[in-house]
């Protein structure tokens, strides 16, 4: 009786909570939209039994996936938001990776303090950690002001409402999410193989090729999945930075539910969504499980 | 390994200065005296007097802080028995679903977990409001927090919870006078996660709030989206003043705690003979 409310009380929970809600969104991407409350159809009338079940059936059609092929905005937004979270996280990649090498390698009695640094960003807002970039970018912004001031450009440059501002967020707020994988992975790398690499004739650079880079690539490939599932789904930082011109998925399904109102759309946008997000999904638990099974 | 290099000082120093040149401007601008953001006019504390005089930010945080220790402490009640399902429930019908919709909602991108609860809503008919953005951040900060449990409860002995059993507890009291006392760091850091997730999130409350419920994140949200403001500047650096003290005192104690601990360790094995 015990185990059982233990296991039934969050279950509940769950099945009401994320389940059902997910499944709702699964059937309305498959209806059609109209001018009602609420604005599709059919909606399921359970008093009328089998023959009202039968109809609501009948009435629903994948009509919202196939405008979502005739319609070149959304494959746009799709493939755009593919190339700016691939291209973004490698960018932390190549930002993050000196910072965890260099921390891996301080004093020991300074990392705890390094650590704490790396973590506190995340503790404060991250809606206010992208407001921050706002100043800086803008044509007046601290950046361009800064530029100007030491003569490198003599034209203020425009980089808010680009898509390199877009980039600059995405790296800047999950550049946490790369750091902690790389260093755990780090942390853990026996010196005296890098000694046995350099006894052997390697250089240090080569030792650093063929010894650190692949013994830290679990940490890598977490590091980089960490960055590119959110990034992918991110509504956030291209609405604020990246302005009208960047498409991003996360931005067309807000925008077509809040303002175009379209419900069955934006509930197949989501459905893709998830689909194109399954299988990074998929590769980062096998990631992490190969992992654990090589740890225990 | 340690072999300090002019190359990593110049990495950590530039990565810092990357990670924290933003707020430490965006501090710096709450103190303009100009209206104008971009230049500066002297230093002036007025906007903080906006801001404070402002009813409805002040609203809002009052929204967001009520939302913010209800969802919080649900989750966290919620979590921990999931992950004491997690880790010692063994097989039951339905586990891996189970298992599934633990770990789902931590990847799930935000708008998506967002439209699906305010399609749950209307389709149910729940007026919106306080409560249903309560329930929406509950259900997302119950898996994280059952995450940050379960990685606990895997490394401790349950050898000490049968011997609580063998000495005449119930399930219950074996829970409450071993199990919560060893798991409490994970129990309390784990609240800690669920209740700044709950302070931070704008897309997940933007679709499950409704027009009776503003939180500070959609108030922060309405204002930012028409460029830079120095009343938010001044938000922002209160917020960030908070966190920090915050984490700096959090990680001061638990670093005192672990030296009393291990003194306490010391001096228990010099009595034993």
């Amino acid at each position: 009786m015990r185990r059982f409310a233990l296991i039934a009380i969050p279950y509940a929970w769950l099945l009401a909570l994320f389940l059902v809600p997910f499944l709702i969104v699964l059937k309305i991407s498959l209806s059609d939209i109209t001018l009602a409350i609420p604005p599709y159809e059919p909606t399921l009338d359970l008093s009328a039994g089998w023959e009202g079940l039968k109809t609501f059936f009948s009435g629903l059609d994948f009509e919202n996936f196939t405008f979502l092929t005739t319609d070149d905005l959304y494959w746009k937004a799709y493939l755009s938001s593919l190339r700016i979270g691939a291209i973004s996280t490698l960018i932390t990649l190549c930002v993050g990776y000196p910072i965890a090498y260099g921390m891996a390698q301080s004093a020991p009695e300074w990392r705890p303090t390094l650590l704490m640094l790396v973590i506190l960003p995340f503790w404060t807002s991250f809606l206010i950690r992208v407001y921050s970039w706002m100043g800086i970018l803008s044509t007046e912004g601290v950046l361009n002001q800064f530029l100007l001031w030491t003569g490198l450009i003599s034209e203020p440059l425009t980089i808010l409402n680009t898509p390199t501002a877009v980039y600059i967020g995405i790296v800047y707020t999950y550049l946490p999410f790369m750091i902690l994988p790389i260093y755990s992975a780090l942390e853990k790398l026996d010196i005296s193989l890098l000694e046995a690499a350099e006894d052997l004739g390697c250089s240090r650079l080569k030792a650093f090729w063929l010894v650190t880079i692949p013994l830290s690539r679990p940490g890598i490939i977490a590091g980089c999945f960490l960055v590119f599932i959110p990034a992918i789904g991110e509504f956030v930082i291209p609405s604020l930075l990246g302005g009208s011109r960047t498409l991003m998925i996360g931005k067309v399904l807000w925008e077509e539910f809040f303002n175009n109102r379209d419900w069955p759309v934006a509930s197949a946008v989501a459905i893709i969504l998830l689909l194109i997000l399954i299988v990074p999904i998929i590769l980062f638990q096998r990631n992490e499980q190969k992992q654990r099974e090589a740890e225990g | 390994m340690r072999r300090f290099s002019w190359f990593n000082a110049t990495s950590l120093t530039l990565g810092f200065a990357f990670l924290y040149m933003p707020m430490i401007i965006l501090v710096i601008y709450s103190f303009n005296a100009s209206k104008l953001v971009t230049v500066w006019g002297g230093f002036s504390t007025r906007w903080y007097g906006t801001l404070i005089r402002n009813e409805a930010f002040l609203d809002a945080a009052w929204v967001t802080l009520q939302v913010g220790v209800v969802s919080s402490t649900v989750a966290t009640i919620l979590g921990t028995m999931a992950a004491q399902v997690m880790v010692r429930a063994g097989r039951f019908p339905g586990r891996t679903l189970f298992s599934g919709m633990i770990y789902a909602p931590l990847v799930m991108p935000e708008v998506i977990t967002g439209l699906s609860l305010l399609l749950l809503f209307i389709g149910i008919g729940l007026d919106r409001g306080i409560f249903t953005i309560i329930l929406a951040h509950t259900t997302f900060s119950m898996c994280y927090v059952s995450v940050v449990v379960s990685s606990r409860l895997v490394a401790f002995d349950r050898a000490l919870e049968e011997a609580a059993l063998d000495l005449g507890c119930t399930h219950f009291e074996a829970f409450r006078l071993v199990t919560l006392p060893i798991i409490a760091p994970a129990v309390i850091s784990g609240w800690l996660l669920a209740f700044t997730l709950s302070l931070d999130d704008l897309v997940i409350a933007s679709f499950t709030a409704g027009p009776s419920a503003t939180t500070l994140p959609m108030k922060i949200w309405s204002s930012v989206r028409l460029g830079v403001s120095p009343e938010i500047n001044a938000l922002s650096t209160l917020m960030i003043a908070v966190v920090t003290i915050g984490v700096v005192t959090a990680s001061l104690l638990s670093k005192r705690a672990s030296i009393r601990r291990q003194q306490e360790e010391r001096e228990a094995f010099q009595v034993t003979p």
